[in-house]
């Protein structure tokens, strides 16, 4: 029996200015990562992730990380996806304290 | 120090605007992110945790107050009003934006600075002594040596595309203090009769694999310097595997060789490289020994000042005690200004204070800076006259620390706060350490001590040669912390040893301070250092400390 799959979120960082951002259900690149599409069929996660390759000017390194279902949205479940969706912890600087960050 | 000829400037404006047409390029989408990749790295642009991360080469460390100054304004211009400086002697700028990078880069160019071969399996920016030109141990002034070396190597044809990078490190002192055993090759420089030479070490590193280099030359006279260096890369650049890149640098290559046989081969190339040199380098050496003139100090100046505020002023005095090194002229001191105020971000300063040890570089220190490896910088030539002065105006701007080679004095990577390759955070383990041995006001009494700390096994923060080192991991998705116990990075080099299983980072503050408690309780005297009781009772009362009796957790 093949091992139950883990819901991914489609994250990489965007080209202009380097930070993270997720793919959203309507083919969107949001910074806030509850807004994210949570894929749970591991086929579609290969193609949402196709998708996200091919547009190539405007993010990179596009990637498939493990996340979960939470009261808002998708939630990150590896510390270093954590700390994707807020930045440093040395200064309030990144998406902790951004404006807009929806 | 020195200047940029012509020829510099121009090749320096040109890269730039090479690198401009290839930041549109790729934003036009001419450009795939697999071809521009090779191409930002070649300019110190990384694409890190956050944001882009720009790495900006100071050469051997050195700056003046213009550099400093245009290093502030790029700092508040275009990033987040701070940089941060490196354990290569280095400064990042952590959050540019792509399109404003080709400008960043002008304004470097503006003060004769750039980024090239920050990144990249090249020739990276050569490392030195931070105390060059001042120390009261130093035979000659590294620098001349170091500015050939990156004038021979920036662009060198042939070492563009090396098996992996490859790192060179200079001092002129019998006491090692660019850690030069650590790097690909290390040169110390020796005095043999009335002759100036180098022994040359090879292979050393850290990382996965951490190595010491190994003597492949107990006397290279100065003239022979870059035909040897040129030599050695050859031989690795044909030598050095390609296959595997964990396995690509220079110190496996003489791991699996061996040192005897590489400096065969190196000796063979030697011979034939050595006359087509053809003195040419030795010309180039003359004029940048000439743009590297000692500054005139002065001469019967009395120091009273100096001494009085001592008497007077036990914050001064603490200051003065742990941030002052001899300098070569009586009265005159090296002041070296912590970056690491406790609870602070090691290496990170503030565009306001760069401005502020701009200032005093210029009003008090023969307009000279430098960027020690330690994370910290050193004013070299300051008037012992002058030190109340100069520490007054550093205290004003939180410069005024007074815990350099102490516990608190942490060097520490910017692991996975900003990092892409790491597997941990290493800055709030830092600050939470500094943070507790302040609150316990105890460092004084512990003393030198050398507490270094890296987010991944690549070892940035020089764990591997801390006396006390920090490894932060990913055990299982949580953050873990391993200690290694007596390294060391001078001329006595040694690679430190693992204690056991690590801590999660709430209990990794508390391990390190059994560490301290067992030192202090098993020390000889005040005068023992932690490293010299390590070196004379070994891992065991540590290993105790941290993880308890051996018997009673056999029993538990």
């Amino acid at each position: 029996m093949s091992r139950r799959f883990t819901p991914k979120v489609v994250t990489a960082n965007h080209l202009l200015e380097g930070d993270s951002v997720w793919l959203t259900v309507d083919d969107r690149w949001t910074r806030n990562m509850a807004e994210a599409e949570l894929i749970e069929d591991e086929a579609h996660a290969q193609i949402r992730l196709l998708m996200a390759e091919s547009q190539p000017n405007v993010v990179v390194g596009a990637y498939l990380a493990d996340a979960r279902r939470g009261p808002r949205g998708p939630e990150p479940i590896h510390f270093r996806e954590v700390f994707r969706t807020r930045g440093p912890s040395n200064h309030a600087h990144g998406k902790q304290v951004e404006v807009g960050n929806v | 120090m020195y200047e940029y000829s012509e020829f510099d400037t121009a090749f320096v404006r040109e890269r730039v605007a090479q690198f401009r047409a290839q930041v549109e390029r790729r934003i036009d989408g001419a450009l795939t992110e697999d071809e521009f990749k090779p191409l930002r790295l070649m300019n110190g642009l990384y694409l890190q945790l956050h944001a882009y991360m720009l790495r900006v080469a100071v050469p051997y460390g050195t700056l003046d107050p213009a550099k400093m100054r245009q290093l502030a304004h790029i700092a508040e211009r275009w990033d987040k009003g701070y940089g941060h400086f490196t354990t290569r002697q280095n400064i990042q700028f952590n959050w540019p934006r792509l399109r404003d990078v080709p400008d960043m880069l002008d304004a470097l160019a503006d003060v004769g600075m750039h980024a090239i071969q920050t990144s990249g399996n090249t020739i990276r920016n050569v490392t030195s002594d931070h105390f060059a030109g001042a120390a009261a141990d130093e035979i000659a002034d590294p620098r001349p040596f170091a500015e050939l070396i990156r004038q021979w190597s920036t662009d060198h044809p042939e070492f563009q595309f090396l098996p992996r990078k490859f790192k060179v490190a200079v001092t002129g002192s019998p006491n090692d203090r660019a850690v030069i055993k650590s790097h690909d090759i290390g040169l110390r420089m020796l005095r043999k009769g009335d002759e100036i030479g180098f022994e040359v070490v090879l292979g050393g590193g850290l990382g996965r694999t951490p190595m010491i280099a190994k003597v492949i030359r107990d006397f290279l006279p100065v003239a022979d310097l870059l035909p040897y260096l040129e030599s050695i890369v050859s031989v690795y650049n044909q030598l050095g595997r390609r296959d595997n890149k964990f396995k690509a640098r220079v110190k496996i290559t003489v791991h699996e060789h061996g040192i005897d046989r590489i400096r065969e081969l190196v000796e063979a190339e030697f011979a034939l490289r050595r006359s087509t040199f053809g003195g040419a380098d030795q010309q180039i050496l003359r004029e940048i020994e000439a743009r590297f003139r000692r500054p005139t100090l002065r001469d019967g100046r009395p120091a009273d000042a100096y001494e009085a505020s001592r008497a007077a002023d036990p914050v001064f005095r603490a200051w003065a005690d742990t941030n002052l090194v001899a300098h070569r002229h009586p009265d005159h001191a090296i002041v070296t200004i912590s970056l690491k105020a406790h609870g602070a971000t090691p290496g990170d300063a503030s565009a306001d204070q760069m401005r502020v040890m701009a200032d005093l570089a210029e009003e008090f220190g023969h307009d000279e800076l430098r960027v020690s490896h330690e994370q910290n910088i050193v004013l070299p030539h300051v008037h012992k006259a002058d030190l109340p002065a100069v520490h007054a105006r550093l205290a004003a701007a939180g410069l005024g620390t007074a815990n350099i080679g102490l516990v608190s004095d942490i060097i520490a990577c910017p692991g996975m706060d900003y990092c892409a390759l790491a597997t941990a955070r290493s800055i709030p383990i830092a600050q939470q350490i500094a943070t507790r041995f302040d609150e316990l006001k105890l460092e004084h009494d512990i003393g030198p001590i050398k507490l270094k700390i890296s987010g991944c096994i690549n070892a940035c923060g020089h764990h591997h040669v801390g006396h006390i080192g920090i490894l932060g991991l990913d055990r299982a998705g949580v953050e873990n912390y391993q200690i290694t116990l007596g390294g060391d990075g001078t001329e006595a080099a040694s690679i430190g040893e693992r204690t056991g299983p690590g801590f999660p980072a709430d209990e990794i503050v508390g391990a390190v301070e059994r560490l301290i408690g067992a030192y202090l309780k098993h020390r000889e005297s005040a005068e023992e250092t932690f490293l010299e009781t390590y070196r004379r009772l070994g891992m065991a009362p540590f290993k105790e400390a941290l993880y308890g009796d051996e018997r009673q957790r056999n029993a538990a």
